[in-house]
């Protein structure tokens, strides 16, 4: 699946990257540069790759990760460089993408660690302590005296104290952090419980008492480490597949010095006033004027318009448009902050803060169950010393019983469990789940808007008109187009594959093609190039001419080709209920074309990035929650404001980073499974809570009354714990029996 | 029961040699890439291992 989206990505990257400015400094003094290289799948490319890499002059290491699909290469900076070793991987046959040092996340990946670390160290305790504790349950029933319990009790302590110490302090941060932040999360009562409960158990042993919970406050701390961890990795996973999409899209600038010597620049360092070389197939780094040069310039990921713009010397063009043509030269007049791109940057962190408000369930889960649970063990402790008049040291044993029996263990597996398996099953479907709590704001949507190009569409046109033309002359056509990078052309070309192209074909970029043979000029392009004086019809799409040797035309009209299944999905998410609309920044015509062929009703054309997030604040004030479904820079604002968001792997870098998933591949189907996915595992997160309530609404008063024994409280918390698992697990099984029906 | 006195320390010290073997491990990369690892082991040839 992740090799699928590579070779989808590398359609979109078309020129070389120059690696030299991605090189980084090692601690040894060597050269060090990360790639994503493309097509390993098996241990035979491994050895190839690290064999023949080390082999070369200079190389001090190189090292692939199979799993990340990443290459790491060090280098002796005097013996060799950056482009010669590409060089060496390009012709073993291997396709790679420099990696950018700031875009490899060490904290992601420290933070993963560390919680190994403490499950590890959590495992052990709660192994060893279980080891003595069904030792101390079993003496229970037969002969062990006093003496050899109490030395149980000491050693589990001395397990335990250093145990916990250690293996709390991913939750103890949390819960202080939300403290701080006024707010109860689900890592308060954690804390409080397993640090209660070992302390309690502290001071029953040097009373020589039998209730020691030390194994409780163990097995607690590692259960909910091993579904805190798994959480985690699959989020990991996803956010790794994600890096990888988004630098096959980062790539460097060519820079012209004033001599006419050219430099490879990170597109980060560009400055205004300098001038760049945009190859064909590049999009342009920045803002600026051209200089020299005429192409075409597709600019759908910035407005969503599908056709090409002529550009020309003097013309203001965009960062992020595609140049699809002809080379061009351009003085850049802003960069970095000042872009366009910046603008749309800008607006888009404006709109998520509206999102960084929502509280996840379980934290409101929280609010409700920590006030209630902490106030029943102090009642308990009030009742138990004044009512019953008890010791106050029996008081407090009783109430820590109830802290224990409470325990928030199912509470905190209901919702990482489900996590996991839900994103493990979205991600063989190749969408990626890149939020923690993106898969309860997408179960809670109830209107689902799209983008047109990009998104509804593939962003590629195709011949309307084919019924219409005559089999020579989209023959003449195509063995003109053959040679053209315009998209139009390039539509024709993939018709008639096998068609070989005329020679002498010139391409005069903005305008068309030329070709002179024995019998007569040929044309393919606009209406102007050919001279073409038909009346127009009514179609709005892109069209061209062609200009045939004896003078007359034939005009080839295009549309953008709608997703696979996209009519297919918007009935399917209408089916669930689900209000659909079109939102796009392309001309009216052609978005009423789209609308009415994916079966959408509701429809807006011409919109601008602030457009569609107007939009969506209508939506939000009428109550709606509402997930974007967005590709381009200027859907980036929408989808951070939107209630959820998804992008497709093909869509601007900045979009894939706004949306809460990404989705690969040619179809729209993702959409729909997503949200069943979500709605799954909502139900699923729920039924959890509720069990969990209904196992404390049980436990409670039995603790309250002071029936709890160790042996009691180990058994309820590891069934609710096992019993919400299993119920987690089971959405495994919904999703086969999705795929076995047809 | 006075076997309990070492078989306990016993148990615990092969438990903490568990959890130090994992932490070596931890430490030394090796949980970096487990597919890569899970290939690697087909390597056939007796050329001395990458650097």
């Amino acid at each position: 699946m992740t090799d699928s989206a590579l070779s989808l990505g590398r359609a979109e990257t078309a020129p070389e990257i120059d690696p030299a400015p991605f090189v980084t400094q090692d601690a040894d003094g060597s050269d060090a540069l990360v790639l994503l290289v493309d097509g390993i799948h098996c241990a035979g490319c491994v050895q190839r790759i690290e064999k023949n890499l080390s082999l070369l002059p200079g190389v001090r290491a190189a090292r692939v990760n199979l799993t990340t699909k990443r290459l790491r290469l060090a280098w002796d900076g005097a013996a060799t460089d950056a482009q010669t070793l590409v060089g060496a991987l390009t012709r073993l046959g291997y396709d790679s993408v420099p990696f950018a040092a700031e875009t490899l996340s060490p904290d992601q990946d420290r933070e993963g660690r560390r919680l190994l670390r403490c499950l590890a160290v959590a495992g052990f305790g709660a192994m060893n302590v279980m080891l003595l504790s069904v030792g101390v349950w079993a003496g229970a029933f037969s002969d062990m005296d006093g003496p050899t319990r109490d030395l149980f009790h000491w050693v589990s302590a001395l397990i335990v104290m250093p145990t916990v110490a250690y293996a709390i302090r991913p939750f103890f941060a949390s819960a202080l952090a939300g403290l701080k932040n006024g707010e109860m999360r689900m890592d308060l009562p954690i804390t409080v419980a397993v640090l209660l409960t070992t302390a309690m158990s502290l001071f029953e042993t040097v009373r020589g008492g039998e209730h020691a919970y030390f194994d409780a406050a163990a097995s607690l701390l590692f259960f909910l480490l091993v579904g805190r961890y798994l959480d985690r990795q699959a989020r990991a996973k996803a956010c790794a597949v994600a890096e990888n999409l988004l630098v096959l899209q980062g790539a460097t600038a060519t820079l012209l010095e004033a001599d006419g010597s050219q430099r490879a620049l990170r597109v980060s360092n560009i400055e205004p006033g300098m001038t760049l070389l945009v190859p064909v197939g590049a999009r342009l780094p920045a803002d600026g004027e051209i200089l020299r040069g005429r192409s075409d310039l597709d600019a759908s990921l910035l407005t969503g318009e599908t056709m090409p713009q002529a550009v020309g010397p003097k013309d203001k063009v965009f960062a992020g448009t595609l140049n699809r043509t002809a080379p061009l030269v351009i003085k850049v007049s802003a960069a970095g902050a000042q872009t366009l791109l910046a603008e749309i940057v800008r607006l888009m962190d404006v709109a998520g803060q509206s999102r960084a408000r929502y509280v996840r369930l379980v934290d409101r889960v929280a609010r409700v169950y920590s006030p209630v649970v902490h106030l029943a063990a102090l009642v308990t402790f009030l009742g138990w010393t004044f009512l019953v008049g008890a010791p106050w040291q029996q008081s407090l044993m009783v109430a820590v019983a109830v802290l224990i029996i409470t325990c928030p263990c199912a509470l905190g597996l209901a919702v990482p469990v489900v996590q996991v398996v839900a994103s493990g099953r979205l991600l063989r479907r190749g969408v990626l789940l890149k939020s923690a709590d993106g898969l309860e704001r997408l179960a809670a949507i109830d209107t689902v808007l799209f983008d047109k190009t990009g998104t509804l569409s593939l962003g590629r046109l195709k011949l309307a008109n084919a019924h219409d033309l005559s089999d020579d002359d989209l023959a003449l056509a195509v063995s003109l187009a053959a040679v053209s990078r315009h998209p139009l052309c390039q539509a024709l070309s993939r018709l008639r594959p096998k068609i070989a192209p005329l020679n002498g074909v010139a391409e005069h970029p903005g305008l068309g093609l030329l070709a002179t043979t024995p019998a007569g000029e040929l044309r393919l392009g606009s209406r102007l190039w050919c001279g073409a004086t038909d009346a127009a019809g009514d179609h709005y799409g892109p069209e061209l001419w062609l200009r045939r040797a004896d003078g007359t035309f034939a005009r080839f009209l295009f549309d953008d080709v709608l997703r696979p299944d996209a009519a297919e999905t918007v009935a399917a998410l209408k089916a669930r209920g689900l209000a659909v609309e079109l939102l796009s920044g392309d001309r009216v015509p052609v978005v009423e074309a789209a609308a009415r062929a994916a079966g959408i009703d509701a429809w807006r054309a011409s919109a601008a990035p602030s457009d569609k997030i107007a939009r969506l604040r209508e939506l939000a004030a009428a109550g709606r929650k509402v997930l974007m479904v967005g590709d381009g820079l200027n859907d980036a604002p929408a989808l951070a404001s939107a209630a959820v968001s998804m992008s497709p792997a093909s869509g601007a870098d900045v979009s894939q980073a706004a949306a809460d998933y990404v989705f690969q591949g040619e179809g729209l189907g993702a959409v729909c499974e997503a949200y069943d996915v979500a709605r799954q595992s909502q139900r699923l997160v729920l039924q959890n809570i509720a069990a969990a309530f209904a196992y404390n609404a049980l436990a409670v008063p039995l603790a309250v009354l002071g029936f709890v024994t160790p042996l009691i409280a180990a058994i309820a918390m590891s069934a609710s714990s096992i019993v919400v698992t299993l119920n987690s697990l089971r959405l495994y099984r919904m999703g086969a029996a999705k795929r076995r029906k047809p | 029961m006075s076997m309990l006195l070492y078989l306990i320390p016993v148990a615990l010290f092969l438990g903490l040699l568990g959890l130090g073997a994992f932490l070596w491990a931890l430490r030394s990369n090796q949980f970096e890439d487990l597919d890569g690892a899970a290939e690697r082991i087909l390597f056939d040839e007796d050329a001395p291992p990458p650097r």
